[in-house]
């Protein structure tokens, strides 16, 4: 559809893009993305002709763009432009059918059924109907905008291009727009390419991303390749994140504010205090620690810095365990936010922590264990299941150090491995089965990282920070079994 | 692009109607009174060439004196206000007309060149007068815009403005003293500066014609072009419009009707800023409609400003410019007014 071969040039002397070459397949939504004065838009302006490039060649359709006339050339491309003010104010109708123009001959053409026809089309996909006698600046922002999208839309082009379209819109107006141009690639074939400056709006509506530095190419992929950690610091000169969407196969890039007052003054755990009574254990530190977590408050990865291990009765039941939780950290005047909470059946006092430091690392271990539901893993299948909320080993391992997340999840089996040796060390047997047990029905895990010094990429059993936190967790999880047995 | 037919159709009989009632006024008042109806049958047997019978010397008002003055007004009205639009569609400038951008300036320059130096060109012969008017009318245009352009890339409204009011002073200085050093009568000068429709026959109505229809056929023929140049060149260009050579064709166009209209006719200031105005406020600002019924309406409003330039002070005739620029200044001042309060809105 679109072939740009090595084009470059600019406004002056200075060629602002520089030896670019890409092509756009029919289509396609294609998104150019970059920071400011990176020639994004000057891109854009050589591909509608508004600019000459220097050296290089645009083809539309196989055909030089300077082939075309200025209306054969509408008639392919329709551009959404950026805002637009006018001296004077005209209704939304008459605004629409200008994008007839460039189907009108002769110098004196009025219109005919079918521009009538496609202005109201245009104007029923794009949802301003509704307003079509009105003056242009009687609008808001986001109406203006869906006005001149179907001022393109009447143009009946097979390509759009689009200068930054959401910008000075709100977030529901931005999605919308999208929205509706990804509908209009699959139903009508329309070809997109848009300037984009939000990452993740290329992310997710692109189906391939075109990454500009000083107007050179940076990448050229689908979002998944181009949108990389590494490549995106260099370009926009900032530190980011790349997650993925929670909900949509999409790269998420998250910026990271220069001034992060997220900072412990010396090692962390030293920081932890913990306070106990009858109903909890709380451990609580001046500032958050990055958590991931089974946990009935703050499950998944988060940031806390209140830990709460809750005891209740074995008949406790709530319809909604986490709300009546967050009913109970009210009460208790802790933030919700800032907390993640456990419950257990097990008796607090019988709770047993570890810590091992040396220069390698620190980890520091709490844990509280009853046994009265303890279930063989591999034998669990015969057992009528019950959601349950109340945990019985509970176990919040604490750790000095900045982790990536596959240290997260390995250590996660390190310590679940750990826990299940101390059960079988303990000769803790399923009641049901007679067999030795690989936990309970309801144990729950916390890891918490301080993100603070030493970095850590693994948290393997046999990795500087899995040893310890196996031998951790072993040591405290055995310790509170024997203060159970003990107590029996 | 249009208004609702049966609504348009409306308008435009209701506009036919004015310019029509205004020449009948326009033939009928003066020192002497001719009833409306006599004068009305007059216009309408010689029209048809049917011999009439009433008063000859009524006829010889009616038909040499008063028509072709009526005419002259309707005409160079037409030409103003279409050029108004027209400029103020291409500059996206509610601000602009020929007056404030000082085309009329040059124009009249041109004019005086040739009037009171008494110029000739060979081959075009009468026709030096509106050739010599639209093309210095012209030139002082492509100064204008240079000029802006030289001062900033954008075009801002009052820039604009502001250069064509620099350029007016500076024009009409070298008019005034250009008259002087031919030695007339300074009320003479001012009276011409002023505009004036008065003393001039048939033989100017004729000498305008060929230049206003071809002015506007070129602007009639620019109306979609208008409305998309109003969103700003790139703009236009993307939905399809030749824009280089639409941008000469309005303003040649423009330069026609207003060289040819102050040629016969002296500077007449804010016809082209007020009437192009009114139309918007009652029709909206589709061009389509926009430039022919600024053409009507101009017509009528010169007409009925011409009647009341003569009539005010009778036996004394005021030039036609006073009575339009005290009509238009105040509508140049609210127009400001609004144009400042928009751009403080909107930023």
């Amino acid at each position: 559809m679109i072939h740009i071969q090595r084009i470059s040039g600019g406004y002056g002397k200075e060629p602002i893009v520089k030896d670019i070459s890409f092509h756009v397949n029919a289509g396609e939504i294609f998104s150019i993305v970059g920071p400011n004065g990176s020639g994004k838009s000057t891109l854009l302006k050589f591909i509608y002709g508004a600019l000459e490039p220097m050296t290089g060649e645009v083809n539309i359709d196989q055909r030089s763009l300077s082939s075309y006339s200025q209306k054969e050339l509408a008639r392919k491309i329709a551009v959404l432009p950026q805002h637009t003010e006018t001296a004077f104010s005209f209704t939304v109708r008459e605004v629409v059918e200008l994008g007839r123009y460039p189907h009108q001959k002769g110098w004196f053409s009025t219109n005919t059924k079918n521009d009538e026809d496609m202005v109201q089309h245009a104007m029923k996909d794009t949802g301003v109907e509704a307003f079509a006698h009105l003056p242009m600046d009687m609008l808001s922002g986001g109406e203006k905008q869906r006005v001149l999208l179907a001022r393109a839309l009447a143009q009946e082009a097979d390509i759009l291009l689009l200068d930054e379209p959401t910008n000075h819109l709100d977030i529901s107006f931005q999605i919308s727009l999208l929205d509706t141009l990804k509908k209009w690639t699959l139903d009508k074939k329309l070809t997109v390419v848009a300037v984009l400056h939000d990452l993740n709006m290329a992310a997710m509506y692109s189906d391939r991303v075109l990454l500009l530095k000083d107007g050179t190419e940076q990448a050229i992929d689908k979002p998944a390749y181009v949108m990389e950690k590494e490549k995106l610091e260099d370009v926009y000169h900032t530190q980011l994140y790349r997650r993925e969407h929670p909900s949509v196969p999409s790269p998420l890039i998250s910026l990271v504010p220069s001034e992060n007052d997220h900072s412990f003054t010396s090692d962390a755990i030293d920081q932890l205090s913990i306070h106990e009574n009858k109903d909890h254990t709380l451990i609580s530190s001046p500032d958050y620690w990055k958590t991931l977590s089974s946990a009935v408050i703050g499950a998944g990865f988060g940031w806390h810095r209140l830990f709460i291990n809750r005891h209740v009765d074995k008949s406790y039941y709530a319809e909604h365990p986490e709300e009546e939780f967050s009913h109970y950290l009210q009460t208790q005047q802790l933030d919700v936010a800032d907390t993640a909470g456990m419950m257990t059946a097990a008796r607090l006092e019988d709770g047993a922590a570890a810590r091992l430091t040396d220069a390698e690392g620190d980890v520091f271990v709490y844990a509280t264990a009853g046994v009265a539901n303890a279930v063989d893993a591999s034998r669990a299948y015969k057992k009528s299941s019950s959601p349950v909320s109340v945990g019985t080993i509970n176990i919040w391992i604490f750790i000095h150090g900045t982790l990536t997340e596959a240290a997260y999840a390995q250590l996660m089996m390190t310590a679940t491995e750990a826990k299940v040796k101390a059960l079988f060390d303990k000769n803790i047997k399923d009641p049901d089965t007679e067999t030795t047990a690989t936990g309970t029905s309801t144990d729950s895990v916390l890891i918490a990282a301080s993100q603070q010094g030493s970095k850590y990429d693994y948290g393997g059993t046999i990795s500087v920070l899995g040893k310890k936190t196996a031998k951790a967790v072993y040591d405290a999880v055995c310790q509170t079994l024997d203060n159970y047995i003990c107590r029996k | 692009m249009f208004l609702k037919k049966s609504k348009k159709f409306l308008i435009f009989t209701a506009g036919f109607l004015f310019l029509l009632g205004t020449i009948i006024v326009g033939v009928s008042l003066g020192s002497v009174s001719i009833p409306m109806g006599a004068s009305a049958q007059i216009l309408w047997n010689a029209i048809w060439g049917i011999p009439t019978h009433i008063d000859e010397t009524y006829q010889t008002i009616v038909l040499q004196i008063r028509l072709p003055r009526a005419m002259l007004a309707a005409l160079v009205g037409a030409a103003l206000a279409m050029a108004g639009a027209a400029f103020q569609g291409l500059l996206r400038n509610p601000l602009a007309d020929p007056y404030t951008l000082g085309v009329s300036s040059g124009a009249a320059l041109g004019a005086v060149l040739v009037l009171f130096l008494g110029w000739t060109l060979p081959v075009i012969g009468d026709f030096t007068l509106p050739v010599v008017s639209i093309i210095t009318g012209f030139l002082t245009l492509f100064v204008l815009l240079g000029f802006v352009r030289f001062i900033e890339r954008k075009l801002t409204t009052e820039t604009i403005i502001l250069a064509g009011i620099i350029i007016s002073s500076f024009l009409g200085s070298v008019i005034s003293l250009l008259i002087a050093l031919t030695g007339e009568e300074l009320r003479q000068i001012i009276s011409w500066l002023m505009g004036s429709v008065a003393m001039r026959g048939w033989d100017y109505v004729w000498l305008m014609l060929p230049f206003f229809i071809v002015g506007a056929l070129l602007l009639m023929a620019s109306r979609k072009e208008l409305n998309a140049l109003v969103f700003g060149e790139d703009t236009a260009k993307t939905l399809g419009v030749n824009t280089e050579r639409k941008r000469v064709m309005i303003l040649a166009g423009a330069s026609l009707l207003t060289g040819s209209a102050v040629a016969v006719s002296g500077t007449i200031g804010f016809v082209g800023l007020v009437v192009p105005h009114l139309m918007r406020l009652l029709f909206g600002p589709d061009h389509q409609s926009l430039v022919p019924l600024s053409a009507i309406f101009g017509a009528g409003f010169l007409v009925i400003t011409d009647v009341t330039a003569r009539t005010l002070i009778a036996p004394t005739e005021l030039p036609i410019g006073v009575i339009t620029a005290i009509v238009g200044a105040p509508v140049f001042g609210l127009l400001l007014f609004h144009e400042r309060r928009r751009r403080i809105k909107v930023t």
